[in-house]
């Protein structure tokens, strides 16, 4: 027993050593700069400033538009997806034909890189191109817009490409989620003489739920991290006064175009914590659930 | 046939080895010149590199993206990582002295100065820019300029327009083309360094060479008249412009004036590089109004970095650069004129030949967009108050945004 303990202990040991020098040790580190005066290539001395960077970022007119187009984002994204992703599982769980060929359909988009459905929507929503274009052939020249280069626009032309990529990989999540539900359930169900309704806020909703949580998640972490979609679609400069703009983008732009490393590492810290905000409860929640279990 | 084509193979083989036995030294070049003139005038400088020196094997290091703004992302990480290559592109002027001199990365270059005689080929305007603490620090191989006007002929011709000389010459043409229904002014700001770009020539343009270059030096006051009156007149300027700009390149809105939409257009002169590689000759230029004899100048060069594996290879690559050969060869395909004052001009387009008499007369100022004037952080905040100026038009927000910049990069007071 103690010897086979450690053979376990020994094969994971590499990767927990790499973890814990790449992934914590360099969080650290990211902690300590952020801390300190480092904006520049070379500050002739290094010093321990508080938390001066981060009261500078709170009071910098693109770092709070980033935290709200974060919000607006993440309200159009996750909502958007998991309602289409619901919607699309529910049709192909009703034994439609040719299942199989939807499916895949729906899930193709997730398959690819944000980069290169970026470019895509980049061309679609471009005002002389695209979706405008369209519009006025079918007539509906009232739905023209600018897009991602209006600013009042801005973010949520960006949302749509992204519920449009990842609402495949939502209804992928549910159409598992529906078919492991047990079919005695609906059975029950129906002896009790449940409407069509009742059987989706009753059984199917309940049941889902775990799901919808691990989704949320999912959706969650990635409209704060969002970066290559908005760099693909509204370029580098995070579109007109920032419409588009994240904070991911803001700190790859402090930290190397600007080389305000502490400032960078700010930012990095703040989305950390706003990451973290999001999957610890999660986590906490699902390892007590194992626990129970 | 199948043991013929292995001989063959085999022979090739001891053939490229040989080839590798019989060189002596590498070179390794980084830089962000990957498509069209630009990669074109890099490889023609490799060719006569290979001619000079055989031996040396010769790596080029490219990473794309206009402007170099992933490839100084790339080259950050090389250098403080101890990594560097032989030589780099940077720009000349703040982005190379302050992101990588004063912070004791690279290498004077005093000695190959003094070989080549280049204190008295290269103008005063920019052995200025080029030099720091007494010391050279890297050699030109080229002179952008930025403030052009470029126009199409056919819409000037038609309504009898000549280019504007003032900014009310600039505005009463706007306001006339834009009744005709004709974009006055084309703008690409995707990337919003265009946008600084021509905010850059109205600065110039207000302020004047003096006043313009004190902005970066603290002798000129950001809160002042002069660059409030400079925020009003691009605010102007930008009701005139295409309504997509936010969605376009520099290069796509330089099609607006290709395809005959746009009348006029404010941006450098790699734009006549565009024009000509797009076969389109019906153009013509002037400087940006405001701006007649002044040379809004900017200039890709090359260092040599402290901890260089191949230091000797590097410093023959500088001094071809920086020789008659090197910059006639080069200068052509890249769509620049030679930073050294003694280029044959005949072997240049029409443009260049005007833009190579211009050197030579005008005050030169050197260009915020491009590095020139200000360090990297500087101008990234700059960008910054571009991005919102040119929706919100504040010019008080603005003014304000850009007199923190200036306390913030440590030239100005509070």
């Amino acid at each position: 027993m103690r010897r086979y303990r450690l053979v376990a202990f020994a094969l994971i040991a590499p990767s927990v050593l790499l973890i814990i020098v790449f992934v914590y040790g360099f969080i650290g580190w990211t902690t300590w700069l952020s801390l300190t005066n480092q904006n520049d290539i070379i500050v002739p001395q290094v010093r321990f400033v508080g938390l001066e960077n981060y009261i500078r970022l709170f009071h910098n007119l693109r770092f709070l538009i980033d935290l709200k187009n974060t919000l607006i984002f993440a309200l159009l994204f996750i909502p958007g997806s998991l309602v289409l992703g619901l919607a699309g599982a529910l049709l192909l769980n009703s034994g439609i034909r040719y299942e199989g060929v939807f499916r895949t359909i729906f899930l193709m988009p997730m398959a690819l890189s944000f980069i290169v459905t970026g470019v895509v929507w980049r061309w679609l929503m471009n005002p002389s191109s695209g979706l405008n274009l369209m519009f006025d052939a079918l007539g509906l020249g009232f739905l023209k817009n600018g897009w991602y280069t209006d600013p009042s626009i801005g973010i949520k032309a960006i949302a749509l490409a992204a519920v449009w990529q990842l609402s495949g990989y939502t209804m992928a999540l549910y159409l598992a989620g529906l078919r492991a539900i047990p079919k005695e359930l609906y059975e029950a169900a129906q002896v009790d003489g449940a409407s069509q309704w009742q059987f989706f806020r009753f059984v199917t909703f309940p049941l889902l739920t775990p799901v919808t949580l691990s989704a949320v998640i999912v959706l969650g972490h990635i409209s704060l991290k969002i970066f290559d979609l908005v760099v693909a679609v509204a370029g580098i400069s995070g579109g007109p006064a920032f419409s588009s703009d994240v904070p991911a983008l803001y700190m790859f732009v402090t930290t190397f175009q600007a080389n305000r490393f502490a400032q960078g590492g700010a930012i990095s810290i703040i989305l950390l914590m706003m990451v973290s905000f999001l999957v610890i409860p999660y986590l906490s929640w699902s390892l007590r659930r194992e626990a129970t279990e | 046939m199948r043991k013929r084509q292995w001989v063959k193979g085999m022979a090739l083989a001891l053939a490229f080895m040989g080839l590798a036995l019989g060189q002596t030294g590498k070179l390794e070049i980084f830089s962000w010149w990957t498509t069209g003139g630009e990669a074109a005038g890099l490889l023609k400088l490799f060719d006569i590199y290979k001619a000079r020196h055989p031996g040396v094997k010769i790596i080029n290091a490219t990473v794309a993206g206009g402007a170099g703004s992933n490839a100084k992302a790339v080259l950050k990480t090389r250098m403080l990582g101890g990594d560097p290559p032989d030589s780099f592109q940077v720009h000349m002027g703040h982005e190379l002295i302050d992101t990588w001199v004063t912070t004791g990365f690279m290498e004077p270059l005093d000695d190959l100065y003094q070989k080549n005689g280049w204190d008295k080929v290269f103008p005063k305007g920019v052995l200025e820019l080029l030099k720091w603490n007494g010391h050279y620090w890297s050699v030109p191989a080229n002179i952008h300029r930025a403030n052009v006007l470029w126009y199409n002929k056919a819409i000037f011709e038609k309504y009898g327009l000549t280019p504007p000389k003032t900014y009310d010459e600039f505005f009463a043409i706007a306001e006339k083309l834009k009744k005709e229904g004709i974009i006055p002014l084309a703008l690409g700001d995707n990337g919003i360094w265009a946008s600084t770009h021509v905010f850059e020539t109205v600065l110039i343009g207000v302020l004047g060479p003096e006043g313009y270059k004190g902005l970066w030096n603290g002798t000129t006051d950001w809160r002042g008249e002069g660059v409030r009156k400079a925020l009003e007149t691009f605010a102007k300027m930008l009701n005139y412009v295409n309504a997509d700009h936010a969605a376009r390149s520099w290069d796509q809105a330089n099609d607006l004036i290709i395809q005959g939409k746009a009348a006029m257009y404010i941006h450098g002169d790699w734009a006549n590089a565009d024009f000509l590689a797009k076969g389109f000759d019906g153009y013509g230029w002037a400087p940006a109004p405001g701006n007649v004899g002044i040379y809004d100048a900017l200039s890709d060069t090359f260092g040599l970095p402290k901890k260089a594996p191949d230091p000797q290879e590097a410093r023959w690559w500088l001094e071809l650069l920086g020789s008659k050969e090197g910059q006639e060869a080069f200068n052509p395909l890249k769509g620049s004129i030679c930073a050294r004052t003694d280029c044959d001009a005949s072997l240049f387009n029409p443009y260049l030949q005007w833009a190579m008499k211009q050197w030579q007369t005008d005050t030169i100022v050197p260009s915020l967009a491009h590095g020139a004037a200000a360090k990297e952080s500087w101008v990234a905040a700059v960008n910054d108050v571009m991005s919102l100026f040119v929706t919100s038009r504040n010019v008080a927000q603005a003014q304000e945004m850009l007199a923190q910049a200036c306390v913030d990069a440590g030239v100005c007071k509070q």
